[in-house]
Order: structure tokens, then C-alpha cells, then sequence
């Protein structure tokens, strides 16, 4: 078996078990950070055995069986580590189990998310934490979506990797009352990892594909832990409404297509039916939340009317209701579209020019909005400018072209 | 785990500490940690003005007196317990007697040179 099939392999079990397997290890060692050691060290052995050795039968047995290895020895090699011993030998013991066992080993990531969500945690690290340890993104794309430099970035999170592992963090999901306070970090993080594999889909073999299906599975996981918490099952709704497009975002030669101008018979009947089912769910605990409320508008532009009608004014309301509980820049973005849409083009711009400037600066679909407005109030000249520069802050191929054609046509 | 359970209060809290209500609870807490089997060891300490310094500077011992706490709240007693994890150990510090007007510092003890059981292997 040549080199670059073993490869493939590895980065394809990467792909799939990398956040399962960190999990697992971390679970019983409690130590977040020695766990992807063991798991990077595990890797490598992998690449530098299978091409011979052929790829085993169950890679990801292989690669805890490796990793657990590498742990126990990290531990005996560090003095201060001697706490962590014993719980080792359990983790020893309980992957062997795992190992023998015809059952894949136990998903625990649902678990390792309330554990980054834990008060003892820095806020500011939390989701993070989420997003890099058990959703894989990478350190560099998190700390730009936070907007602080990668270098303080890798700092937090170390600190608050050494803080699990040195206060003696339990791993477990927290009890009522508790979890309450958990749960929004961890639907947060979820939210976060799904739109971070949204943006771009044009290739759906991507590791960003498959950090949305992850958020969607997690998503499911959550609900079977808490099946009547309304804002996850909001959620859940608001991210299959979304993934139910998924297809019709792009034509039959890879051009982005708005949303207003998809056609409804390509997008998933079966997922907006589940999302309908769910926030209807949801709505009868009369407890409203983001999540909810985010998924009531995908829900209006999923039904819109046959010949294209969308009610803005009730997608304005919902806006209304959003920018209390979340008042981000994409709330505030969202809304000012709703009214331009419900027929106030110059209010819309005017909440535009409201928001403080240091937040819009590298916000793709804030200045694709304003230009639209501006578009809309025959502003061409501005209008094409701002396109342009949507344009220029967005890496998915299809929608810069959109942007630009958007730009081109606004020659008066 | 081992965690220090530091009682930070201020004079105020600190000059009502032999009241009989905060004596009784204080032996109550105490009793409460023994009964668990949790219990190592733990202490009020002092007032700040009994505290005496001592450091060995260029192979010389410095003997002074304080230093004086200057914030508003200083450490006034711990506490080590034997628990399985934090969260354990987050319980007990908020049934702590002083919880509800001082702030609990809850703090792990690393591997410790004063074990009280031989290290395993």
C-alpha cells in the first residue's frame, strides 16, 4: 500500500474520530492536553507503520490502543502528575475493554463540552475551548472569529487546558440546576462550529462539511440529554432550516444563489419538516430564547408563498426580539435587512450606520448588506463600492463571484 | 485530590469569628468534613497583627514583624480536604460556615511532600 493511500487513510480517521478519540482519552484522564499529545504522537506512529504494516482493522481501536500508551508513559515520566496514576490505570483498563469490544467506543463529547463550559473555566476560553478541543477547528480561524491574535489565543486556551487537568476537573454532564448555566456555552460553541461549516460547501468531501454534520449529531446528542430544553431544540431546528439549503445554494455550475432566488423544490423537505416539528416543540415550553427565535425566521423564509412572498414585517419582529437577547453585529445586520426588505431602505441604512465602527471592519455580510441597501436607494457608485469590498473579505469562491457580478451591475 | 479550602474575610467578619453562633458552626463545618472522612487538617489562623516574617536573604535570617494585611480581605483559616474532584470539593467550600460573607479560595494541593499514604508506584 503506497504512502499517500496511508494518508488519505490517516487524515480520513482524522477527520471522523480525531474529536471522539480526544474525548475518550480525556474522559478518563482528565487531562485535555496530555490526551492530544497521546493522540498526536499515536498519528504519527500511524503514518510511519501502516504503509508496511497495512491499515489495521479498526484504526481507531489502534490509534486509543497507542495513544494510551503514550499517556500512561508522559504520566510516569512527570513527577507532578503522580495524582493522575491511578486514574490512568482505570483509562488503561477501560480502553482495553473498548478494544475488545465489536461496539465502536463511546461517543463522549457531549460530556468533554459541558467540561470546557464549567464555571471554573474562564469565560472567555469556554468556547474556545469547545470549539478547538472537541470540534477541531483550528486555533488560528477561532482566535480570528474572536478577534483576539492567535499567540493570546493559544495562551487561553492553554491556561484553561492546564486548569482541567490541575484543579481536578470531574468529567461528567453537570445536574440541574447547574447545567443551565453550561448549556449556553455549549449551544454556542455547537452554533458556532455549524456556521463555521456552512460558509463554505462548495467541496462536500471538506473537513468544514463535515464539522456541520458533527454539529448537527451533536446537536442530536444534546436533545437526547435534554429533550425538552426549548433552546435546543431551537437550535437543532435553526441549523437543519439552514442545512436543508445546503444544496440549493449553489446552481448546477458551482454559482452562489441567494437565498430569495433558490428554488424550493431542492431544498430537504424531510429536514424542514423535522425543524418545524422541533420549534413547534420548542414554542410550547413559552420560554423564547436566540436559538428559537433565529430559527423562527429561517422557518418564514422556508414557507415563504408560492410566488416568492416572504413576510419581512414578521421577520423584522423576530429581529426585534433577537438584538434583545443576542445583540451581535449578525442580529443587528439581520434586522436592518428586514426593514429595508419590509420597505424602509433608508431606515435600514441609518441602523447600519449605527453600528459602532470597529465591529463591521472585516464583516463580509455586513457590507454585502449596506450595498444592497445602498443598491436599493439608486446610491450605485457606494453600492459597488461595498460590494467589492464584500467581496474581498469572504474565501468562498462562488459568493465572491456573486459579490462581484452584484458590483458590476451597479453601474448607473 | 487534596484541595485548600482558603478563608479570605475581612476585620469585620474576623473580629465577630468567637461569636457562639460562628464558634458552633465553625465545629459543626468541622465535624461535618470528619464525619465524610474527608477531612486532613485545617486551622483558623491568627489575627494579621500576630504575624511574624522570616526570610534568609544572602545566608543571613531576617526576623520582622507583619507583614500587615493591606487589602481588604486576608486569610483567615483553611482547610485541606480529601475529595474526589472539584466539584466535590466546590460543594463542600459552599457549605462552608463563612461562605455566605467571605470568600472560599478553593485551591489544589500538589503531589505532596507531606503524603499522608506512600506514593504508589
Amino acid at each position: 500500500m503506497s504512502g499517500s493511500d496511508t494518508h488519505a487513510t490517516v487524515e480520513a480517521v482524522v477527520r471522523d474520530s480525531y474529536s471522539r478519540l480526544v474525548a475518550y482519552l480525556a474522559a478518563r484522564s482528565r487531562d485535555v492536553a496530555a490526551a492530544e499529545d497521546a493522540l498526536g504522537d499515536a498519528l504519527v506512529a500511524a503514518l510511519k507503520r501502516w504503509p508496511d504494516e497495512g491499515i489495521p482493522q479498526k484504526p481507531e481501536a489502534w490509534l486509543l490502543h497507542v495513544a494510551r500508551h503514550r499517556l500512561i508513559d508522559a504520566a510516569r515520566r512527570s513527577q507532578v502528575r503522580q495524582a493522575s496514576q491511578e486514574l490512568l490505570q482505570v483509562a488503561a483498563e477501560s480502553a482495553e475493554a473498548v478494544l475488545d469490544s465489536p461496539e465502536p467506543f463511546p461517543d463522549e463529547r457531549l460530556k468533554l463540552l459541558f467540561v470546557c463550559a464549567h464555571p471554573a473555566i474562564d469565560p472567555a476560553a469556554r468556547t474556545p475551548l469547545m470549539l478547538q478541543v472537541v470540534l477541531g477547528v483550528d486555533a488560528a480561524r477561532i482566535a480570528s472569529a474572536f478577534l483576539v491574535s492567535p499567540a493570546a489565543m493559544s495562551q487561553r486556551l492553554v491556561r484553561a487546558k492546564n486548569k482541567i487537568r490541575e484543579a481536578g476537573i470531574p468529567f461528567r454532564a453537570p445536574e440541574p440546576p447547574e447545567w443551565k448555566d453550561r448549556l449556553s456555552f455549549v449551544l454556542d460553541a455547537i452554533y458556532a462550529a455549524y456556521t463555521s461549516g456552512w460558509e463554505s460547501v462548495t467541496d462536500p468531501g471538506s473537513t468544514q462539511h463535515a464539522l456541520a454534520r458533527d454539529a448537527i449529531l451533536l446537536g442530536r446528542m444534546l436533545l437526547k440529554l435534554v429533550p425538552e430544553e426549548p433552546e435546543v431544540l431551537g437550535l437543532l431546528a435553526l441549523m437543519l432550516h439552514c442545512e436543508a439549503r445546503r444544496e440549493a445554494r449553489y446552481d448546477g455550475e458551482g454559482r452562489f444563489v441567494p437565498l430569495d432566488r433558490q428554488a424550493p423544490e431542492r431544498w430537504s423537505g424531510a429536514m424542514i419538516e423535522e425543524a418545524e416539528q422541533l420549534l413547534r416543540r420548542a414554542s410550547s415550553a413559552r420560554s423564547i430564547g436566540r436559538y428559537q427565535l433565529e430559527a423562527a425566521i429561517q422557518s418564514i423564509h422556508a414557507n415563504r408563498l408560492p410566488d416568492g412572498g416572504i413576510d419581512w414585517p414578521q421577520i423584522l419582529l423576530l429581529y426585534e426580539g433577537l438584538i434583545h437577547f443576542a445583540p451581535g453585529i449578525g442580529s443587528m445586520v439581520g434586522r436592518a435587512v428586514a426593514m429595508a426588505q419590509s420597505g424602509d431602505a433608508a431606515a435600514g441604512l441609518a441602523a447600519l450606520d449605527s453600528i459602532p465602527e470597529d465591529r463591521i471592519g472585516n464583516y463580509q455580510p455586513y457590507w454585502a448588506t449596506r450595498a444592497h441597501l445602498l443598491a436599493l436607494l439608486d446610491r450605485g457608485q457606494e453600492a459597488r463600492e461595498g460590494f467589492q469590498r464584500a467581496a474581498a473579505l469572504t474565501d468562498d469562491q462562488a459568493l465572491r463571484e456573486h459579490l462581484m457580478q452584484r458590483a458590476d451591475s451597479c453601474w448607473k | 485530590m487534596k484541595y485548600a479550602l482558603l478563608v479570605h474575610q475581612s476585620q469585620e467578619h474576623f473580629d465577630r469569628r468567637d461569636d457562639g453562633a460562628a464558634l458552633a458552626a465553625g465545629r459543626a463545618y468541622g465535624e461535618a468534613l470528619m464525619a465524610a472522612g474527608i477531612f486532613v487538617g485545617g486551622a483558623g489562623l491568627g489575627s494579621p497583627e500576630s504575624t511574624t516574617t522570616v526570610t534568609i536573604r544572602d545566608g543571613k535570617r531576617q526576623v520582622q514583624d507583619g507583614p500587615y494585611a493591606e487589602t481588604k480581605e486576608f486569610l483567615a483559616g483553611f482547610g485541606i480536604i480529601d475529595v474526589p474532584d472539584l466539584d466535590t470539593a466546590l460543594e463542600w467550600a459552599a457549605r462552608h460556615p463563612a461562605a455566605s460573607f467571605a470568600h472560599i479560595e478553593v485551591r489544589p494541593l500538589l503531589g505532596s511532600h507531606f503524603a499522608t499514604a506512600p506514593a504508589k508506584a
